[in-house]
């Protein structure tokens, strides 16, 4: 039994391995499955100030390897988080950490601050890199200037662990990744998914209501391990890798890579209990190859 | 109802022609308790253009014989998957999942069951439901022709059947909602699946007569269990999750243009 204990940030977590925002619910939507106290962090749905609708049906389309969601953060709020999630999910004994979103930089920062006191959220994802709604979002991951900015206002509003989702869908992502280490970011996660678009050709229409989407699963994972990797040598602070993991070879791959932690997200709808077997599989690779540590093989790409 | 993670097996996969496929799985273990109206999302391996899960609805359950069965139309690879499956292979579900069909309180209600195309599937296990708690019910089927109207001999062990087909082939010539049943009779529940342009048809019949009328909804789906919001309609109380908060929804609670 290796130890897979691992502190990102200001987190401890049991293992390195956490569930993707928009992709495992709040968690209890697999307790059916699995004892979801064995994951090492769960990153809820996509959280905003005010309740959101989200896009229109079709939200969805399968491709290659993978899917396209635009579900445009559909959520009831934080202050509905608060008062009716919170409560149910504040006993689970792992790190529920909140993805947090806003259409402008004040919706970021009144929303990190009403997370601020809850004893049993260490740490929020700031998501500065949705590409399914129409302000704010992505847009504010894709500029240097404005993913800065509004790390560094979030910062000051939030005491506690302060996670930075990156978009994949710019031409750079290291320097974004410096942009926000160096205005507070305790930690950088990526990817977030890549502006897509699928069509049905009989009907001669785009599949999704939104025409374009964020593209997830298998398909992506050599681009996200990609960006990782480059990220992991241009910053200091912890980073958490994912796209496309769907197994712990997939995994290691990312901790190889350079990555502190990694999450899984699509790989949730095909096996609710991957992120089980991803944390046992981890635990054998380190036997197999007589590692003591999951720190040992962090970035340990010879 | 909890859900759960399976391997099913493959008792028998019997092929109703070129199309549609009856599959009945089987377990060493008993089968979980299942209500009409839910389903079930297939894992398809050996399929490398299908990644997700499939949602199939429960077409009938045998608990005697600890058998479930899922009756499937070939659209795609995933289904063409699925009819291939030979006995003794094995399948992986993800079981019972959704909502379910609702009972009306009065044993004595008129009830009418109306499917098109593989949109049956889920009465049957209706049928039989109702006809174990002493309701009796009328099922009325169509389809485009008789290959189209499937286990007619089933369902005639749960009620009256009527059919209608496109051509005339089978029944009554028409659409299902111009079957001469729908103008004499009065019921008191309808309970419908099928194409959608059927089911608000139905759905369009029954607000005309003030018939109360659930329908059971297949959107496109990725996990099955609420999480990833995809599968959304829009409601009279915002969007919500197919998954979950049906498939079965009653019409006055859809923002159906009809
Ligand atoms: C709750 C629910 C219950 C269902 N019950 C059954 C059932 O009992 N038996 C059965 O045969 N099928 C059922 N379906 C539909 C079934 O899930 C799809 O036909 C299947 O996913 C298609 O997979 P495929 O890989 O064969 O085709 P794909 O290659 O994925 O698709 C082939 C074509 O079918 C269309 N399509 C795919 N999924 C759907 C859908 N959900 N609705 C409308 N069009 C679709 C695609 O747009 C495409 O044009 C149900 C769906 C839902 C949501
Ligand atoms: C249906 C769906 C919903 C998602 N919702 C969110 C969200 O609310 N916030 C967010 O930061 N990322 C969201 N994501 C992105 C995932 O968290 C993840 O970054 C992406 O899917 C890549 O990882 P994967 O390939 O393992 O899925 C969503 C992804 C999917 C598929
Ligand atoms: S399919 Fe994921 S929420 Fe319904």
């Amino acid at each position: 039994m290796a130890n897979l204990n691992i502190n990102i940030g200001k987190l401890q977590l049991k293992n390195p391995v956490l569930t993707a925002s928009g992709t495992f619910g709040y968690g209890t939507e697999y307790s059916d499955f699995m004892d979801i106290s064995r994951i090492g962090g769960i990153i809820v749905k996509g959280t905003t100030l005010r309740d959101r609708q989200g896009n229109p049906y079709p939200r969805m389309a399968e491709t290659p390897s993978g899917m396209l969601n635009a579900v445009g953060l559909q959520n009831k709020g934080v202050d509905y988080f608060i008062e009716n999630i919170y409560p149910t999910v504040k006993d689970v004994d792992t790190n529920i950490i909140v993805n947090v979103s806003g259409s402008t930089i004040e919706d970021y920062i009144i929303t990190a601050e009403k997370l601020n006191d809850l004893d049993r959220i260490p740490g929020i994802e700031l998501n500065i890199s949705c590409p399914n709604v129409k302000e704010g979002g992505m847009a504010f991951g894709t500029s240097c200037i404005s993913a800065a900015e509004v790390v560094k206002r979030v910062r000051r509003a939030y005491k506690n662990d302060l996670m930075v989702k990156l978009s994949p869908n710019v031409t750079d992502i290291s320097e974004i990744a410096r942009a926000v280490e160096a205005e507070g970011a305790d930690s950088v996660s990526l990817i977030n998914t890549l502006l897509g678009m699928a069509i049905d050709s009989e009907k001669r229409r785009p599949i999704l209501s939104t025409i374009t989407g964020g593209l997830s699963g298998p398909a992506v994972k050599p681009i996200a391990l990609r960006m990782v990797w480059q990220v992991a040598q241009a910053v200091k602070i912890p980073v958490i890798g994912l796209g496309g993991i769907m197994n712990a070879a997939d995994a290691i791959e990312f901790i190889l890579a350079g990555a502190s932690g990694i999450q899984i997200g699509t790989a949730n709808f095909i096996d609710p209990t991957v992120s089980i077997k991803v944390i046992d599989g981890i635990n054998d690779y380190l036997d197999r190859h007589g590692f003591k540590s999951i720190t040992d093989i962090i970035g340990a790409l010879e | 109802m909890k859900k759960f993670m399976l391997d099913l097996i493959v008792k028998k996969n019997e092929t109703l022609n070129n199309q549609y496929s009856l599959l009945i799985l089987t377990s060493p273990e008993k089968l979980p308790e299942m209500l009409p109206g839910q389903f079930v999302e297939v894992r398809v391996d050996n399929s490398p253009s299908t990644f997700l899960r499939r949602p199939i609805s429960i077409n009938y359950v045998d608990y005697e014989k600890n058998e479930l069965w899922l009756l499937i139309q070939i659209v795609g690879d995933g289904t063409r998957k699925m009819c291939e499956l030979k006995e003794g292979e094995v399948l992986n579900l993800l079981i019972p999942l959704g909502n379910s069909f609702s009972l009306p309180e009065n044993k004595a209600a008129k009830l009418l069951l109306v499917g098109g195309g593989v949109g049956i599937a889920p009465l049957l296990f209706m049928g039989s439901y109702l006809k174990e708690r002493g309701y009796s019910c009328s099922f009325l089927l169509g389809g485009r022709s008789k290959d189209n109207l499937l286990q007619l001999c089933e369902f005639e062990r749960f009620g009256d059947v009527y059919t209608t087909t496109e051509d005339g082939s089978h029944g009554e010539r028409g659409f299902v909602t111009q079957h001469s049943l729908l103008n004499g009779s009065n019921f008191d529940l309808i309970y419908t699946c099928g194409p959608t342009p059927m089911m608000k048809a139905v759905a369009s019949y029954a607000t005309k007569t003030g018939t109360n009328c659930e329908v059971s909804l297949e959107n496109t789906m990725a996990c099955g269990i609420g999480s990833c919001l995809c599968c959304v309609t829009d409601t009279t109380e915002g969007h919500l999750c197919v998954c979950t908060e049906g498939p079965v929804f009653n019409i006055t609670k859809l923002k159906w243009q009809i």
